[in-house]
């Protein structure tokens, strides 16, 4: 058995045993499932010290048959690529779990949601068989639903539960179209990730077929990732979420487009990405000027974190446009980063709800005063959204900048405009009015995260962030050889694109020189 | 000729007399408890059946038992043994004469059986005449309540008329050709490809066939005799009728006249879009559960149509595989139906209000059969459109008419979640205060019904092995 067999199994198995504990038994409830994310992400972590950089081939595999006339297996496996997501997907779902005790009705089936929702994302992200890769994410989405239609919040809890299946179905089953499309077309009768990519290096798809398959994948994708134009359902979604859901959906779940387009879509059809990646530079734009200029205008804090997180799919869709080894190492460093941040951000507004029951910012102020731990960590959230150095987002970032630079420079040029202007604009903007300023004489009664427990999670976020902001090494190293053979395949197919050879250095050179630079700069 | 081969058969009948003539002798208390009995004894022979299936013809040709028909029989089977528990827990809602109810859907099962293994036409029409004669008075056994007798009305008329047609096709292919043996068919029909007689006559088979698994157009008459018909008898509808009408569907287009069916992949692709958005779209605003669940079993029969429309092994296959799953997910959605409902008159979806909190087990149960319903893993539902769609996308290199059928199914999938999760809503988080708040008992068969859905529910979404190879087993008798 993998490490990873047991790292999603525990949730799913955990899932499984709350199912028969009497829905009385609140403290027992918990404690399984903090257990169950808990060994969860320690075996992750174990997994993570054990993973060995640039090795060739997949680690931590296992594979079991399931329909072999289909050629559909249970296969798991780690590279560099989904090493570092699945780390990150195991400490946003121990933190989820942790933040839960918000829930105070029906926590029997919340908590069995969660870990089904955890067990699904990290299952779809260590998935190497292109079925199952899409079951378990769908397994994941399915209580995403629920869990925002029972425990939202909000007036328009209806509507954003309605908008966000619809939204997000019509997502993945354009993506299954896709997925089935390229199944068929490869004629390599296999679901096997590796298998299915050796065979279409040997015999490529016809540029038709490449064509037709890539947009569904990158608009099913897109529309998961909330690409703009599709991004209207995430602000809602995530602002009438309970904040559990929302962290593992932000920070996990919708990771999973990005994932796909890198793993599946850019190797498997070289031509058509190159193409369409044209199109995708200037789409992300719209996610990074647009949205960013929305989430200026919001009055609600959750609103203007679900806003700023789809702003910050944008620099990962540049990095993966950019079909260059830095860009891309960049975009995957970013979804990590973006995973801590995300879960964080929503995990804090989280709390200040229900301390004080709403999240408009025309009513809060001088919260820093009343809640000194939780200001801070909000702070800190926002600055790291901003892309302050020292936290994994600047590093990410940076990289994402560099590797777009080469290749659209005007995109590039007015994406950064976005992310140091807009981004800081609205992020401090924000803190002003939530944290500093005249405390209302109605929230003297609130308090701060009193114990270990209720700051554990907030801060386990927190020194992820710093760990690999001031560390990005653990992530790079691991990342570079894997994003160096996908887009070697790229190279394959007749685009100039930087050595992997000289990858290494190049990168160490950017990172440290613009960190510099960009510290002065501010 | 074999009798053997039709022994199965031979002992449903029997089943079918001995539980009428029971009525004579046990006293009126106890007459439901034969509906356990009934059950018991299907099991047994079902189990009888596993062990040895001889293959072969008997009559002339006119009745085949083959991999096809077995896998059917099965599965019908199967399907009586739940409906036959559900109607025990319906039986207080009938006043008089339960044990001709049971034996009723005995003698039902028994011309499914015999559809299966149709392979002449007019040993198709018999056995379909079978099913829907018995139907008529099934549909109407509450002769107390209206809605019940409309419905049977309606069932009678319809299905009277599609009957005729079906009759005046067939009258028309023999008139052509001569045959009425499928095999036989199958050798002369594609001289005949051209033959406007022949050709009319093939479609009006083919509307007898299309009213019974209630494909558009002639699907008018589902929602109504859904809503009306006692909950048990819906139940046997929604699976047995429609899986016979998808069995006869399959000999006839593919064993009988495979060379002209060839030629009839886009009316199949319309055929099969337009039902799928007409249920979907339809079931939209009803709030009457079993009324939803008619049209949801309309948008069914496209989906299971993608399939046909494929015309392919693997397009076969994969009704089959869906079937099986639809079969445990509409049963025990059906179960739940009948518990809940007891002893309310309406089956409107705010009766479910607070069904969680009355009945964890039964709020479970439906939600799951939504889901699955609803396609998404790891319920049956799921895997079946994913080998649905894959049939369809695998012939779309052929005709570009695939590619927008696979899209109309996905539109269809979305709306339908829209409906699914309106139910759930319902049971979970609905506004309207429940009538009563009181806890739903179950007897233990109830729970064993219940068990055995979500099981099979489970089983065949994360198993698919099984039952996947039993299909592409069975679908190679069909010879495409």
């Amino acid at each position: 058995m993998s490490i990873l067999t047991y790292i999603l199994g525990w949730p799913l198995v955990a899932a499984l045993v709350l199912v028969f504990v009497p829905g009385n038994y609140r403290v027992i409830i918990r404690a399984v499932a903090l257990l169950a994310t808990f060994i969860s992400m320690l075996l992750a972590v174990k997994m993570f010290c054990q993973f060995v950089a640039g090795q060739a081939g997949y680690q931590f595999e296992q594979q079991i048959p399931w329909v072999e006339s289909l050629g559909i297996s249970y296969h798991v496996g780690v590279d560099g690529l989904n090493v570092g997501l699945i780390l990150m997907g195991t400490v946003v779902a121990f933190a989820a779990a942790c933040c839960s005790f918000e829930i105070q009705s029906r926590e029997k089936e919340f908590y069995i949601l969660l870990l089904v929702m955890t067990g699904g994302i990290l299952g779809a992200f260590a998935s190497l068989d292109l079925f199952f890769f899409y079951f378990l994410h769908e397994l994941a989405l399915v209580p995403t639903f629920i869990m925002i239609g029972v425990w939202g919040r909000g007036e328009r809890k209806n509507y954003a539960t309605f908008q966000i299946t619809l939204y997000l179905s019509v997502g993945a089953l354009i993506a299954l179209i896709g997925l089935i499309a390229l199944y068929l077309q490869s004629g390599a009768n296999t679901f096997d990730i590796p298998k299915l990519t050796e065979y279409i290096q040997a015999h490529p798809l016809a540029a038709q077929s490449q064509n037709f398959i890539f947009p569904l994948l990158l608009f099913g994708f897109g529309i998961l990732v909330s690409l703009w134009p599709f991004h209207t359902w995430a602000p809602l979604g995530y602002g009438s979420a309970p904040s559990p859901t929302a962290m593992l959906h932000a920070g996990v779940l919708k990771k999973f487009g990005l994932y796909g387009l890198i793993r599946i879509a850019l190797p498997l059809m070289p031509q058509a990405a190159q193409h369409w990646m044209q199109i995708l530079a200037w789409l992300c734009l719209g996610n990074i000027l647009y949205v960013g200029w929305v989430a200026m205008r919001q009055r609600n804090l959750n609103l203007l974190i679900g806003n700023s997180s789809v702003a910050h799919m944008g620099f990962i869709f540049l990095g993966i446009a950019s079909l260059n080894l830095i860009g891309v190492t960049g975009a995957v460093v970013i979804m990590i980063a973006h995973g801590f941040l995300a879960a964080l951000t929503f995990g804090l507004s989280g709390y200040i709800y229900r301390q004080t029951g709403t999240l408009e910012m025309g009513e809060l102020g001088g919260l820093a005063r009343k809640l000194p731990f939780i200001g801070t960590a909000l702070l800190m959230a926002a600055l790291a959204g901003c892309g302050l150095p020292g936290f994994a987002n600047f590093v990410g970032e940076v990289t994402v900048f560099f590797g777009a630079w080469k290749v659209f420079p005007l995109v590039t040029g007015l994406a950064l405009w976005g992310a140091l202007m807009i981004g800081a604009l609205y992020m401090l903007r924000a803190m002003r009015n939530v944290l500093h300023g005249p405390l209302p004489e109605k929230w003297s009664g609130i308090s701060d995260a009193s114990n270990v427990w209720r700051k554990l999670p907030y801060a386990l976020l927190l020194a992820s962030l710093l760990v690999f902001g001031c560390f990005p090494r653990l992530l790079t190293e691991k990342i570079t050889p894997d994003a160096g053979k996908i887009l070697f395949v790229m190279k394959m197919s007749g685009k100039p694109l930087i050595f992997p050879c000289a990858y290494e250095k190049q990168l160490d050179l950017n990172s440290s020189r613009n960190s510099q630079s960009a510290t002065q700069n501010r | 000729m074999n009798l053997s081969l039709i022994s199965l058969e031979i002992w449903v009948v029997a089943l079918g007399l001995v539980l009428m003539l029971a009525d004579f002798w046990m006293p009126a208390e106890r007459r439901r408890f034969l509906g356990y009995a009934a059950a018991a004894a299907l099991a047994v022979l079902l189990v009888m059946n596993l062990g040895h299936c001889a293959t072969g013809t008997a009559f002339n040709g006119m009745f085949v038992q083959d991999g096809l028909a077995v896998f059917f029989k099965r599965f019908f089977i199967v399907a009586a043994i739940l409906v036959l528990f559900i109607a025990v827990e319906f039986s207080d809602r009938i006043t008089s004469g339960i044990s001709e109810y049971y034996s009723l859907i005995v003698f039902a099962l028994s011309g499914m059986l015999f559809a299966a293994s149709a392979n002449n036409f007019a040993m198709l029409f018999v056995s379909i005449e079978l099913i829907t004669v018995t139907f008529y008075v099934l549909v109407s056994f509450q002769r107390g309540r209206l809605v019940s007798l409309e419905a049977g009305v309606k069932y009678l008329i319809l299905g009277a008329l599609s009957s005729a047609f079906m009759v005046y096709g067939i009258a028309l292919v023999w008139g052509t050709t001569g045959k009425l043996n499928f095999n036989d068919l199958a050798l002369v029909a594609s001289q005949f490809a051209g033959n406007k007689i022949f050709l009319l006559g093939m479609v009006l088979v083919l509307v007898g066939l299309g009213f019974k698994i209630a494909a558009f157009p002639f699907q008018i008459w589902a929602p109504d005799v859904y809503q009306g018909a006692p909950t048990p008898t819906t139940a046997f509808l929604a699976v047995g009728s429609k899986a016979a009408g998808f069995v006869l569907l399959l000999r006839v287009l593919f064993t009988a006249i495979p060379g002209v069916s060839a030629h009839w992949a886009n009316p199949l692709i319309i055929i099969s879009g337009i039902t799928i958005l007409y249920g979907n779209l339809c079931a939209l605003p009803q709030r009457n559960l079993k009324r939803l669940l008619g049209y949801s079993s309309i948008a069914h029969a496209g989906y299971l149509l993608l399939g046909v429309a494929a015309l392919s092994a693997s397009g076969q296959a994969a009704i089959l595989y869906y079937l099986s799953g639809y079969l445990f997910t509409v049963l025990g959605a059906f179960t739940v139906i009948c518990l809940v409902m007891r002893h309310l008159d309406s089956e409107d979806i705010s009766t479910l209000a607070g069904l969680h909190q009355r009945s964890p087990l039964l709020a479970t149960t439906l939600t799951l059969a939504m889901v699955s319903l609803a396609g998404i893993p790891p319920l049956a539902g799921f895997f079946g459109k994913f080998l649905l769609l894959k049939a369809v996308l695998e012939q779309g290199a052929t005709n570009p008419g695939y590619y927008c059928l696979a899209f109309t199914a996905l539109a269809g999938v979305v709306i339908s979640l829209y409906y699914y999760f309106g139910v759930i809503r319902a049971i979970y988080w609905s506004q309207d205060a429940p009538a009563d708040w009181s806890p739903i008992l179950l007897s233990g068969p109830a729970k064993v019904t219940i068990a055995i859905c979500i099981a099979g529910m489970f089983w065949i979404g994360l198993f698919p092995n099984t039952v996947l190879n039993l299909a592409t087993e069975a679908v190679k008798t069909l010879g495409i």
